[in-house]
């Protein structure tokens, strides 16, 4: 089922225009009790998705502060935009954190899943343990303990410190300040794990015990049957991670106290966003960045899914 | 981090592995029992205490300092506690406006006000997309998907905009509606592969004796997707309780604050000096989410083990 979502609306570009004969009889019969039981959710994609949506692209031509009535003035966000310096800081970060955190988490969690797989006791056990920071993660709580352990006088300082190193303030450091929120990221693994351990219970026993006759090592094994097998449900993680992870804001707002600092090293794309929108009001440019925002994600996805091409592999 | 990063993790433990297969890995096991198998079970065993360790660590050394005073705090990395320090926790509840209780009612308001939302409107979206024919199906049901991947950003400003129009900054309404109106579309498709699992044969013989689709719905459908519910009834709880960026744009006033929005304020008011209050908060703050989790792992593979999605 993980994979469903994907696959699901690839599917239902492959079917368009073929209605069954089920669908054909039916046709039409339910219209009304189905809008009846859509309605809630009709409403809310006009009136808080679409409507919004177009909203906002409309704003993004516009210079508007709230009080003002917006007043139109073409594609000027935008070329602001080209030339907005803390911007492409913001893009730098926001790119460094999605393409090193999210393949390092993926990776972390692909190699616990693999370790846990092969029926080891007390296997809820582990998987509570490894689950839980992803449920606990996204909190502010989490985000105040992530400040004060790469602190100058933090947990990780102190217990370098029990080895005679002097460890140096890691969010105060421009350098590192990044690296400790893609920490953070990883520490999240537990979800993608989740995802993989299901995904490697799926692949048929016969496959390994076929390759095993065949005298294949366990690293063979690993290579030829696990990972292509298991590269639909990679292919899924990273797909949502990417997305996910493009929107990630709690965890630098809180550890920088808002600012995206130190030197602008943690200040993500939806942080300078935020700051544009809901600081300085300024919300025909945040409208701008919102769907600057939305086609990068479009576009990283898309790459996705044409990559997706050379690498997933599906068995049926 | 995201809603999106936590998402999978209900449909997933939907494909818990069944008892069949988990016999046909311990054969397989058996099969090959050696004694370098159970040094290298050993091995993992290691491998993952250190790992579990390690991820562990900080949530144990945070419940312990927030039980010791505070300057250890910057001293003290070890798990050892000279006994409890409950000065953190009394500093910390009344440290703010309101007491700490406050800002969790705010929260259990919200939560609760969002659970209930999710259920109704979810559900009703879930029915109709699984088990009705109606004009337009595809293309609904294919948006539907596309607004799973949505990022909140793109429609943030004008939602602001149009709830402070209405005069509801400073309520939980904008937090709660869009929940109403099916907004968590993940959960809308979650019911409906869990309404899908379900018999039509059902459906049927109810309609022979009468029934119309409300009642099938609430009679017939509803009692027989109660894990689903109660799938979403916990990611809605933790994600809401959780949420930081929707409470930070539409609550300022301290009065309607929830407990990540007074966290933050929290942090941003203290020096250096009260950690331990901090932590303190910060654990009460954690201890429903880790709650629900406790409680609602097993309800949720139980659950899923028994509807056998696929």
């Amino acid at each position: 089922m993980a994979v469903s979502a994907i696959s699901e609306l690839s599917s239902l570009k492959r079917r368009k225009g073929k209605a069954t004969a089920e669908e054909k009889k039916a046709n039409g019969r339910d219209n009304k009790a189905a809008y009846i039981f859509l309605l809630p959710w009709l409403l809310g994609l006009i009136g808080i998705t679409v409507g919004p949506m177009l909203m906002s692209l409309y704003l993004s031509f516009t210079d508007y502060n709230l009080l003002q009535p917006p007043e139109w003035i073409g594609l000027e966000n935008f070329t602001r935009m080209l030339s907005d310096s803390r911007l492409h800081n913001s893009l730098g970060v926001t790119f460094t954190y999605v393409l090193v955190g999210v393949p390092l988490q993926l990776a972390v969690a692909l190699l616990i899943a693999l370790v846990l797989d092969k029926g080891i006791r007390g296997l809820p056990f582990y998987r509570s343990i490894f689950y839980l920071p992803s449920l606990l993660g996204g909190s502010v709580a989490i985000a105040i303990l992530w400040k004060q352990i790469f602190g100058t006088t933090g947990l990780v300082n102190q217990i370098l410190a029990m080895f005679g190193i002097q460890g140096p303030g890691w969010i105060s450091d421009p350098s590192t300040a990044l690296g400790s929120i893609i920490l953070l990221h990883i520490w999240t693994f537990g979800a993608p794990m989740i995802i993989f351990l299901a995904g490697l219970r799926q692949i048929p026993v016969m496959y390994y015990e076929a390759a095993k006759v065949d005298g294949a090592s366990t690293l063979q094994q690993f290579w030829r049957i696990t990972l292509p097998m298991l590269s639909p449900i990679i292919f899924f993680n990273l797909v949502l991670q990417i997305i996910g992870a493009f929107q990630s804001f709690t965890q630098a707002f809180i550890v920088s106290g808002g600012s995206g600092g130190p030197s602008d090293s943690t200040m993500f794309f939806t942080l300078y966003l935020y700051q544009k929108g809901f600081g300085q009001f300024d919300m025909g440019y945040a409208s701008a960045m919102a769907w600057f925002l939305l086609l990068i994600i479009g576009a990283f996805t898309a790459i996705n899914f044409v990559a997706a091409k050379y690498w997933v592999f599906y068995d049926d | 981090m995201t809603k999106l990063q936590a998402l999978p993790a209900s449909d997933t433990l939907g494909t818990e592995p069944g008892e069949k297969s988990k016999r046909v890995r311990e054969s397989r096991g058996s099969l090959h029992y050696s004694r370098r198998a159970r040094i290298r079970g050993w091995v993992k065993h290691v491998v993952l205490v250190i790992a579990g360790g390690v991820m562990i660590y900080p949530l144990l050394w945070m419940v312990v300092s927030s039980l010791r005073p505070n300057e250890l705090i910057f001293r003290e990395p070890g798990l050892w506690l000279n006994g409890l320090e409950m000065s953190n926790y009394t500093d910390g509840w009344s440290a703010l406006t309101h007491p700490f209780g406050h800002y969790m009612l705010n929260s259990a308001i919200v939560v609760i006000g969002s659970i209930l939302s999710n259920l109704i409107s979810c559900s009703m979206a879930a029915y109709a997309f699984a088990r009705l024919q109606f004009s337009g199906k595809k293309l609904f049901f294919g948006i539907m998907l596309l607004t799973i991947m949505l990022p909140f950003h793109v429609v943030i400003v004008p939602q602001y905009i149009l709830f402070s129009q209405i005069g509801w900054v400073n309520t939980f309404w904008p937090l709660i509606i869009p929940k109403l109106l099916a907004t968590d579309a993940f959960f809308v498709f979650l019911m409906v592969q869990f309404i899908r699992g379900i018999p039509k044969d059902l459906d049927e013989a109810a309609r022979i004796d009468g029934a119309g689709h409300p009642r099938i719905f609430l009679r017939v459908i509803l009692p027989l997707m109660v894990p689903a519910l109660a799938t979403t009834t916990i990611f809605t709880f933790i994600w809401t309780w959780n949420d930081f960026f929707g409470a930070l744009i539409y609550l300022t006033d301290p009065d309607m604050f929830t407990v990540p929005v007074a966290l933050r304020a929290f942090v941003d008011s203290q020096s250096a000096t009260s950690w331990g209050s901090l932590f303190a908060m910060s654990i009460v703050s954690l201890l429903p989410v880790f709650l629900v989790f406790l409680f609602g792992q097993r309800f949720l593979i139980k659950g899923i083990a028994t509807t056998g999605i696929k």
